[in-house]
């Protein structure tokens, strides 16, 4: 799915800083469109519901996750949806619904623990080894390059088994859980930042930087990036998705957070698999469900915001500058007599190339 | 302001034929996000067969929109009004298969970009054969046959096999040469010329609109040159129409045009275009000068301003047996990018360097400031050895040094204010206290001519133009006593330009900072340099003042370079093309 | 969920000056293809290296293997008897080149659970793994391209919004949740297929003794000539084929998407539509095979993903490829089996991205001259 970051912010071009008036998302949202609009608010509000859900798992589920009973009596195994238990009860006679919402705690848990441990890594990583460049870059890339060629899975597979053997505890295992996830977040945050790095650093104004004499940590911070940063929302949104996406794997395959510690929806499934013969459906779907929701609303919000952020891929072309029109304005005020002076932002005019570029429809009548 | 409609003005090339296209009060306007944008008001011209009309005007003029709603190439954004009519058929409302058989078969294009305008996984000879096999019923083989003699009449060498080759692998100007074999596929009534050699050298532009020339004189086809180049409208032209904001303000003979424009925009239009001839080459006297290759006393020119002090002792710059390489792909050898470059800049002095893209003139200029590594060679500024100094002493020295960038829109941090980016050397050097930072960056927006509010805006919010200045005014915040400034002019337009050439001049007559001032435009260094030097492939060919390497050039290459620039006189420019005809002629023979 | 990337673009020369710089002309020079390809074929040896070394340093860090599997079940004797005859008590160093020279030799090492061949679990159960990949890919394709041209072609619009959704929703969804509801709909509800395994008991005893047996499932029934078998291995093969497939067919979708729209903006799109070549063949001609180029890449990146995705799929279907071997012999701590295989995964990788550089340098002839 990186490779749609990849390939998608490569377009990237420096949002230009908007002085800012009220909130900062505020003007993110009012420079939607319509389509845009709706996909960027889905995606916000699946968001919102996961974390409020998240949050107050232990007031909103009705049982605990682990609980196979209420009051002595016990709730019985694979039972359907009644009024008791409204998504029906597992193989093990938990309550589904609890399970379920539960798992959205665990869930944002390792997301948080897992971006921003990825972050604080790989983003400082790459961009000192994309600027100073030389033989620690160069085998930082092979390393990480033949890391991330290799089944993300498959690596996080390994990473678990190596930090889990025997110890699980319910806070270690979502920590142990969100490290298995990071070695495999980090090789993508450090190759995005520091391409991005290494294309930022050739740019001429970091080299009129270096020019005045300016010393390479002044650099990093003040040119290199600010201008490297704004790819990174992005990615950690798609990253989001793809750690929960990973937790479910690992979950699923068995080597994922201890079930007694901590409700996880792809154990859940694993366990819910052998139910389907007997056409149980319950076990499996509602955790499934839980799952593609939180990500399509994680999705949604990535591809929002690529969309948005990237210039390249914006529908419509507007405003370009055409301040050089506004000067030519300001010496010809005098001698274009018949409209009197025109002012500079009246008319924004569209220069051929940037407008044709920008919204050539795929069909000649496709915009029409 | 022309009147709605313009009749057609009968030239004396062409005489008073119906037009082969009309242009009736077209309009566009695009959809934007901030509301309708009008490109296009109301332009109404028209081209006779065999006619080069050149539609001239500045980015934003609407001159290439005009043109592309002709064959219905604008995006879904875009409505159109108006008329356009070719030999009498309504062509703005025609869409699908009625509109593909006039593209190509009855008007083709030729773009600016020939680097991308061709398709880069398709062969030359396979697209020059679709676009003949799209519109005529021919065998394959007959389109294979017909695309060499294409080819071969647009001049590419060895035609036969080069229609095999990618267009990768081709020069650009040959790629150009094949876009123009593409447009002449079908015989055309009219070709649109979209700024075709914009994007190419001037040597290489020469021989492009030679061809255009040809083609119209051998195949009577009418040309539509879209151009903001004055010397090229002189060079190829019959008629001008002089577009504005999206209007056609003027519209003349050549002729006419360049010796008496009646609109004030046509004429500050063409005041502002710099003229070979007519800047520093002027005022000394032709003829061999010392050159100033060699460290010693500087090229004094008769330089019109206050006297330059010049002490013979220190240059400012001093560059000797320059090398520079870059490692090639792969393991492949290195490239030698520059080649025992050796040159002096004396304290006060402009050095024009000269060449064509190629030529290694940036990557001297890169050099000169420590962003590119020399093989072997010094580099002194005011004395001391760059390659040699310790990095205390190198960073003393960048104090006396700014640069300025050919790029206006790359140069500045899109993250930083102006005042940030203006104030940045200071804060590097620690020089002054934050409130006498602000006043130094007040002092140099109002030296280039700046508001002093612009110092809390951001790059994006600035024009081309501005922000050139801005970098000027950053360039110059710390009192450099050395300049190096890489084609600062050559991304703005015309008359843009021509404001920050003058602001240049001035700034430089004041402060008389030295200047290795880098372009490919002669004009330009013309305008600004007290020396020339003319660097071909990594070399330098010839070293003189101003009025000597453009009045008298020593060096073939700069014959060649000279006889190539067009001239913005169609009188002059006929002449001159006559004079360079025999030039080619004489190297030949 | 795997990843993939597009490579970085080779670094721009440091100045666009020295673009026709005299450039000195060794006999090499004269076909960079060879060139570039020897280079690519050459880094696959150090990919595979550090994969190999970090796989197996990571797997010792918490023990030796006698320890891990058997620990508990034998007394301490027992086990340090087991590991000198093993040779795990020797130093770890020591241990890491003898593995190396095994692999180089082709032996990867016998399981320590089951005492088969990790080199013959490769051979068998790697072609189940291939089998499903292709059938996943197949599916992938079928779905992808059309899907990904007609929303770009319809930008914005209705088919557009749909697919792009339908591409969110199916990468949302984890495979063993998609197999999972498949399982459900077609065969707890419908009964139309099978649930799990690559054929029926008696289609798969019948088959043991094809010769020359391929162990790819239809290559097998196809040599055993009875169409019946044949029918009863596909119809094993379509719902592990679509739950995989439908995941990749995302990634193509919003790929093929993203790159036709960027190639349809380019200036040789407008030339060649300036010329008269009607849209059908602007698309067909130009813009896709255009668009082609870093697609290619991108999807060649993804067979390596879907190696991870085979490990989801088979265990949701009982498919006995190396995913569901690996992740039984992972559940019971073997780790020299799980070792073998995950470095013969390594292998594929580094492998399947050199065969990208080729089929790039087939398609974009800016890499073949």
């Amino acid at each position: 799915m990186t490779a749609i970051v990849v390939t998608e912010t490569s377009g990237l071009t420096p949002l230009a800083p908007t002085r800012r008036r009220g909130l900062p998302g505020m003007a993110l949202l009012r420079s939607t469109h319509g389509l845009q609009r709706g996909m960027l608010l889905t995606g916000l509000t699946i968001i919102a519901v996961f974390v409020v859900v998240a949050v107050l798992a232990p007031v909103l589920a009705p049982y605990g996750f682990n609980v196979d009973r209420a009051d002595g009596v016990v709730f019985g195994t694979q039972q359907p949806p009644s009024a008791a238990h409204w998504f029906g009860t597992t193989v093990g006679g938990q309550d589904v619904l609890s399970r379920v919402i539960f798992g959205a705690r665990t869930a944002l848990a390792v997301i948080v623990l897992a971006v921003s441990i990825s972050l604080l890594v790989g983003v400082p990583l790459g961009v000192v080894s994309g600027y100073v460049g030389g033989k620690v870059d160069r085998a930082l890339v092979l390393v990480t390059d033949a890391l991330y060629a290799f089944p993300s899975l498959l690596l996080a597979i390994v990473v678990a088994i190596m930090i889990t053997n025997g110890r699980s505890t319910p806070l270690g295992g979502i920590f142990a859980a969100a490290l298995s996830i990071t070695v495999v977040f980090v090789p993508q945050y450090f190759r995005v930042v520091r391409n991005q790095t290494v294309s930022v650093k050739n740019e001429p104004f970091v080299d009129a930087a270096r020019i005045t004499g300016a010393r390479p940590r002044r650099i990093i911070f003040r040119h290199v990036l600010p201008n490297v940063s704004q790819s990174i929302p992005v990615l950690a949104t798609l990253n989001a998705s793809e750690a929960i996406l990973t937790l479910a794997g690992l979950g699923f395959l068995g080597f994922g957070i201890e079930p007694s510690s901590a409700a996880e929806w792809g154990y859940d499934l694993n366990k819910a698999l052998s139910d389907t013969s007997n056409g149980i459906w319950w076990t499996g779907v509602y955790p499934g469900l839980a799952i593609v929701l939180v990500v399509t609303g994680v999705t949604l919000v990535g591809e929002s915001l690529n969309d948005i952020l990237n210039p390249m891929l914006r529908t419509r072309g507007g405003g370009a500058t055409t301040a050089d029109e506004a000067e030519i304005v300001a010496d010809d005020a005098p001698s274009v007599a018949d409209g009197g002076p025109r002012q500079a932002h009246d008319s924004p005019l569209d220069p051929d190339p940037d407008g044709l570029a920008a919204g050539a429809p795929l069909t000649e009548e496709a915009g029409r | 302001m022309t009147a709605p409609t313009v009749p057609a003005v009968p030239t004396a090339s062409t005489g008073p034929a119906r037009p082969v296209l009309a242009f009736d009060r077209l309009s566009v306007t695009f959809a934007s996000d901030a509301g309708p944008v009008r490109a296009v008001r109301e332009v109404s011209f028209t081209v006779a067969p065999g006619e080069i009309v050149a539609v001239v005007g500045e980015s934003g003029s609407g001159k290439s929109v005009s043109s592309r709603a002709l064959l219905g190439l604008l995006p879904g954004t875009a409505t159109v009004a108006g008329s356009a009519q070719l030999d009498g058929v309504e062509l703005t409302g025609l869409r699908g298969e009625s509109m593909r058989k006039v593209r190509g078969d009855r008007i083709a294009m030729i773009f600016q970009e020939p680097a991308t305008s061709l398709d880069p996984v398709r062969t030359v000879g396979w697209q020059v054969v679709q676009a003949l096999r799209v519109h005529r019923p021919m065998s394959r083989r007959a389109a294979r046959a017909r695309a060499v003699e294409l080819l071969e009449l647009v001049g590419i060498p060895d035609a036969a096999s080069r229609i095999h080759s990618y267009p990768h692998q081709l020069s650009g100007g040959q790629k150009q040469r094949v876009m123009i074999a593409i447009a002449i596929a079908c015989e055309p009534e009219v070709i649109i010329a979209d700024e075709p050699t914009t994007a190419l050298d001037v040597t290489v532009q020469a021989a492009i609109l030679e061809l255009l020339r040809d083609l119209r004189d051998r195949l009577g086809t009418a040309i539509v040159l879209i151009t903001h180049n004055m010397g090229v409208v002189a060079d190829l032209a019959d008629r001008v129409v002089v577009m504005y904001r999206g209007e056609v303000v003027e519209e003349a003979s050549v002729a006419q045009i360049f010796a008496a424009p009646a609109h004030p925009y046509t004429r500050r239009l063409l005041a502002a275009v710099p003229h070979l001839g007519q800047g520093r080459s002027l005022s000394a006297d032709p003829g061999p000068a010392a050159v100033a290759a060699a460290p010693g006393p500087a090229v004094v020119t008769s330089v019109p301003g206050p006297p330059v002090v010049v002490p013979p002792s220190i240059p400012a710059l001093a560059v000797r047996d320059l090398v520079v390489e870059f490692a090639g792909r792969l393991g492949a050898p290195r490239l030698r990018a520059v080649d025992g470059v050796s040159f002096t800049i004396a304290p006060g002095q402009v050095l024009g360097l000269v060449g064509e893209s190629g030529s290694g003139k940036t990557t001297v200029g890169r050099t000169t400031v420590g962003l590119v590594p020399a093989v072997s060679g010094s580099i002194e500024v005011f004395g001391t050895d760059l390659r040699t100094a310790s990095p205390r002493v190198l960073r003393d020295l960048r104090r006396r040094f700014g640069f300025v960038f050919q790029d206006p829109s790359a140069s500045l941090n899109p993250r930083s204010s102006v005042g940030a980016a203006i104030s940045e050397p200071l804060s590097v050097h620690a020089v002054g206290s934050d409130a006498s930072r602000r006043r130094r960056v007040a002092e140099l927006l109002e030296a280039v001519e700046l508001p002093a509010s612009f110092a809390r805006r951001f790059p994006h919010e600035l024009s081309g133009g501005q922000r050139q200045r801005v970098s000027l005014a950053r360039a110059l915040v710390l009192g450099p006593d050395l300049l190096i400034a890489d084609e600062p002019t050559s991304a703005l337009d015309v008359s843009v330009q021509a404001t920050v050439l003058a602001l240049f001049q001035q700034l430089q007559t004041e402060m008389g900072f030295a200047c290795l001032f880098i372009s490919h435009d002669l004009a330009v260094i013309d305008l600004v340099a007290h020396d020339v030097a003319v660097m071909r492939t990594g070399r330098l060919v010839e070293v003189g003042t101003t009025a000597a390497v453009l009045n008298a050039p020593q060096h073939a290459y700069t014959r060649a370079l000279l006889a190539a620039v067009p001239v913005p006189d169609p009188a002059e420019q006929a002449d001159r093309r006559r004079r360079r005809a025999d030039l080619v002629e004489s190297t030949r023979g | 969920m795997a990843v993939t990337v597009v490579p970085p673009a080779p670094p721009a020369p440091p100045a666009t000056d020295v673009a026709r710089a005299r450039a000195p002309r060794g006999p090499l020079v004269r076909s960079p293809l060879v060139r570039y390809l020897l280079v690519r074929l050459a880094l696959i040896v150090p990919t595979v290296l550090i994969l190999v070394t970090v796989v197996f340093f990571f797997m010792r860090v918490i023990g030796d293997p006698i320890t891990a599997s058997q620990g508990g079940r034998l007394s301490a004797d027992q086990l340090a008897e087991r590991k000198a005859a093993a040779g795990f008590d020797r130093p770890i160093l020591q241990q890491y080149a003898e593995y190396l020279g095994g692999l180089v030799r082709g032996d990867f090492g016998t399981a320590l659970t089951d005492r088969r061949e990790i080199s013959e679990v490769l051979v068998t159960n790697g072609a189940a793994t291939l089998e499903l990949t292709m059938w996943a890919l197949l599916v992938a394709f079928a779905i992808g391209l059309p899907l990904g041209r007609l929303a770009a072609r319809y930008r914005d619009r209705l088919p557009d919004v749909s697919i792009r959704l339908f591409a969110v929703l199916v990468y949302a969804a984890p495979v063993f949740f998609v197999g999972l509801l498949l399982k459900l709909l077609f065969s707890a509800t419908l009964g139309w297929l099978p649930a799990s395994g690559r054929a029926s008991a008696s289609v798969e005893i019948a088959l043991t003794n094809v010769t020359p047996k391929t162990n790819i499932m239809i290559v097998d029934a196809i040599l055993y000539g009875d169409p019946g078998y044949i029918l009863n291995v596909l119809e094993h093969a379509i719902l592990p084929a679509l739950a995989l497939g439908l995941l990749t067919a995302g990634v193509f979708i919003r790929l093929i998407r993203i790159n036709l729209l960027e190639t349809m903006r380019t200036d040789y799109v407008t030339a060649a539509r300036a010329r008269g070549v009607s849209e059908r063949v602007v698309v067909r001609k130009h813009a896709f095979r255009n668009a082609m180029v870093p697609v290619v890449t991108v999807m060649g990146m993804q067979i390596a993903m879907m190696l991870g995705g085979a490990i989801l799929t088979e265990t949701t279907f009982e498919w006995q490829g190396l995913g569901y071997v690996l992740s039984r012999y992972l559940l019971a701590r073997d780790f020299v089996a799980v070792q073998g295989i995950v470095t013969a995964i390594a292998v594929v990788v580094a492998f399947s991205s050199f065969l990208i550089d080729v089929v790039n340098a087939l398609v974009d002839p800016r890499v073949r001259y």
